[in-house]
């Protein structure tokens, strides 16, 4: 049972402010995961969860208990760290072993659980090796079979894909998913993959210069994203924005055309996801010229000109278009979403 | 075009063949007088002080077994040793906690400190040893193992510093916080994860320190008088000593430092490489 809490964190680097005073629960047996572009604060909220940086104000708490002036081998957590950390000089199953030593834990334990987790990570056949003779997605299953074994409340870990090659990043992916709800452990994660996140997270956080953005489940940051930043974060290709001219109460102009929106006196921002327009006759919809065609194989991406601004659609891939062509792209209703020109945050 | 053509291969040629002479010299310039000094300690006293010299040694041990059978060289040998020992002991036991502090901690003042580590090594020994020499008569420190080791340590320590911080610097510090989260305190971590990889690199900085105190004269003449180290005990009784002595004693210095060196040779250009980056 592990339910963690940080309450008004914050952390500067002398001028530099890391973290401007973040607020999240993260409950027991959830898997989160932080989501941002380098620098946003997401792995130094990671370190300072884990003990391995201070806050400068805030609290930390995991599992009901105060912890963040507690070093890290009291705070009943695991990391996974994204060169792995892998220690050379001692064998995989040393590795594994190691902090179960620490604990002082009998030798059977120690036997039964290093030998649970090398299973559970395939690397049985690894264990009399060292590092130097693994590859990189081996080290990465010791690192993991390593922070399972001491069977933690919390396991954290920091971008442990991203050292991997694409086809092993996916196998990896699923798998890590797998053994972690079957770990039953509270999970933080931090990347700044957007596909990564999308598909282990149960929520995540958006975080971008300290701040967290926004926090929810894949979906929803998906659908309806807080601001701007995160619609143009989560997403490949990410959402189109167009300029909308208000004309009348609720209603705007955009492109060209009339479009029905929210009754407010701000200016803001119209905006929709390249793969919820539908071609449609002309004279419906907006109008677009064709700049570039890259066919995807699933579907083709349209990179086209709507009113002077580039404006990206997801068709079909049976469309026989061409640059220079003239379309109509018609947005699902339901799916055009709203952005303060300002603020950058979502208006309803 | 033709021209460069026809001059390129010329051109090489001749670089290549002042590429070869000056790796040709050099080896000349330092393994020739080693050559020379091990052929003369492995010939006889007879041969050594005769003439014509000969280029391959006879091999016998007559002027070895002279040498260490002179009166106050086993003495000073064992002076040496003592003061090598207690120099490397010193300089490991400053010297690694310096560069460990270097490698993994951001301080106030700590480039002028990695500068001034280095500019030790301008003040020139015989400015030091004189000095030394008086406040050494008056703590009672002169003529002592411990003395002399302390002066032979701020020769060594400049290096120990630089080569064990190149040395933790080759280290992930990912590595100790990965212990940390492990159920290590720092310290711990230090014992298991550091230790065991820099422990080589340790070792061949303290067979470099005890190298410098081995061959150091300057300091031990200045500072001994009756425990003379072997390198001072050589140099005083340069005026009336036999020449196979010399040539003996020369060897003795210079083979356990030449075969030290070597064996560390690979930390050494570590910290030419990394610790000056």
């Amino acid at each position: 049972m592990a339910e963690i809490q940080i309450k008004g964190v914050a952390k500067s680097f002398g001028a530099f402010t890391a973290l401007h005073s973040v607020d999240m629960t993260i409950s027991d047996r959830e898997f989160m995961v932080l989501l941002g572009a380098s620098g946003c604060g997401k792995t130094t909220l990671l370190r300072i969860i884990a003990g391995l940086e201070t806050p400068t104000k805030g609290e930390v708490w995991i599992g009901g208990r105060r912890v963040d002036h507690l070093p890290p081998k009291e705070r009943g957590i695991a990391m996974v760290f994204q060169n792995y950390a892998v220690f050379p000089h001692l064998t995989v199953f040393e590795n594994i072993a190691f902090g179960l030593r620490m604990q002082k834990m009998p030798q059977a334990e120690v036997q039964r659980r290093v030998h649970r987790c090398a299973e559970l990570m395939h690397i049985e056949q690894l264990l009399k090796r060292y590092s130097g003779q693994l590859s990189g997605g081996q080290r990465q299953r010791v690192a993991v079979a390593r922070a399972l074994a001491m069977e933690p409340e919390v396991i954290l870990m920091d971008e442990p894909l991203s050292n991997l090659d694409a086809l092993l990043r996916l196998e990896m992916r699923s798998e890590l998913k797998g053994v972690l709800a079957e770990s039953k452990t509270t999970a933080i994660y931090v990347t700044h993959d957007q596909v990564e996140a999308m598909s282990l997270a149960d929520r995540i956080s958006v975080m971008n210069g300290g701040h967290i953005v926004q926090s929810a489940d894949p979906v929803e940051v998906y659908r309806n994203p807080a601001a701007r930043f995160v619609a143009g974060f989560i997403g490949n290709p990410p959402m189109n924005f167009l300029p909308a001219e208000k004309v009348g109460s609720g209603r705007y102009r955009v492109a060209g055309t009339d479009v029905a929106g929210p009754d407010t006196d701000t200016r803001i921002d119209y905006a929709i996801r390249p793969e919820d327009l539908t071609l449609a006759e002309p004279g419906q919809g907006l109008a677009a010229t064709i700049r570039v065609v890259e066919p995807l194989g699933a579907h083709t991406l349209v990179t086209c000109d709507v009113d002077g601004a580039s404006f990206r659609a997801v068709i079909d891939s049976d469309s026989r278009v061409n640059p220079g062509d003239r379309l109509s792209l018609a947005p699902m209703a339901d799916r055009v979403r709203w952005f303060d020109k300002e603020t950058g945050l979502s208006v309803q | 075009m033709s021209d460069t053509a026809t001059v390129a291969p010329s051109v090489r040629k001749a670089g290549r063949w002042v590429f070869v002479s000056g790796i040709v010299l050099l080896c000349v310039w330092t393994l020739l007088p080693i050559y020379l000094l091990m052929v003369n300690a492995l010939s006889t006293p007879e041969e050594v002080n005769g003439f014509p010299k000969s280029f391959i040694p006879s091999f016998d041990l007559s002027s070895l077994r002279f040498f260490l059978e002179f009166e106050g060289v086993l003495n000073a040998l064992w002076n040496s040793i003592r003061v090598a020992v207690v120099t490397m002991i010193l300089s490991i036991g400053f010297g690694a906690p310096a560069g460990y502090a270097l490698s993994r901690f951001d301080f106030p003042g700590k480039e002028v400190f990695r500068f001034l580590v280095v500019m030790t090594r301008a003040f020139p020994l015989p400015l030091l040893a004189l000095p030394l020499a008086v406040m050494f008569l008056r703590v009672g420190l002169d003529d002592s193992v411990l003395g002399l080791a302390l002066v032979h340590t701020t020769l060594a320590l400049p290096f120990a510093v630089l080569i064990t911080y190149s040395l933790f610097s080759g280290i992930p510090f990912e590595l100790e916080e990965a212990a940390f989260t492990l159920g290590c305190t720092r310290f711990q971590a230090f014992r298991k994860v550091v230790l065991p990889l820099a422990a080589p690199g340790i070792a061949a900085s303290a067979v470099f320190a005890f190298v410098i105190s081995w061959n150091e004269v300057f300091a031990a003449a200045v500072l001994t008088i009756k425990n003379r180290t072997l390198t001072a005990f050589l140099m005083q009784s340069l005026d009336w000593s036999p020449l196979h002595l010399k040539f003996a004693g020369a060897a003795a210095l210079v083979l356990p430092a030449l075969i030290f060196i070597f064996a560390v040779r690979k930390y050494l250009f570590a910290m030419w490489g990394i610790a000056n980056r």
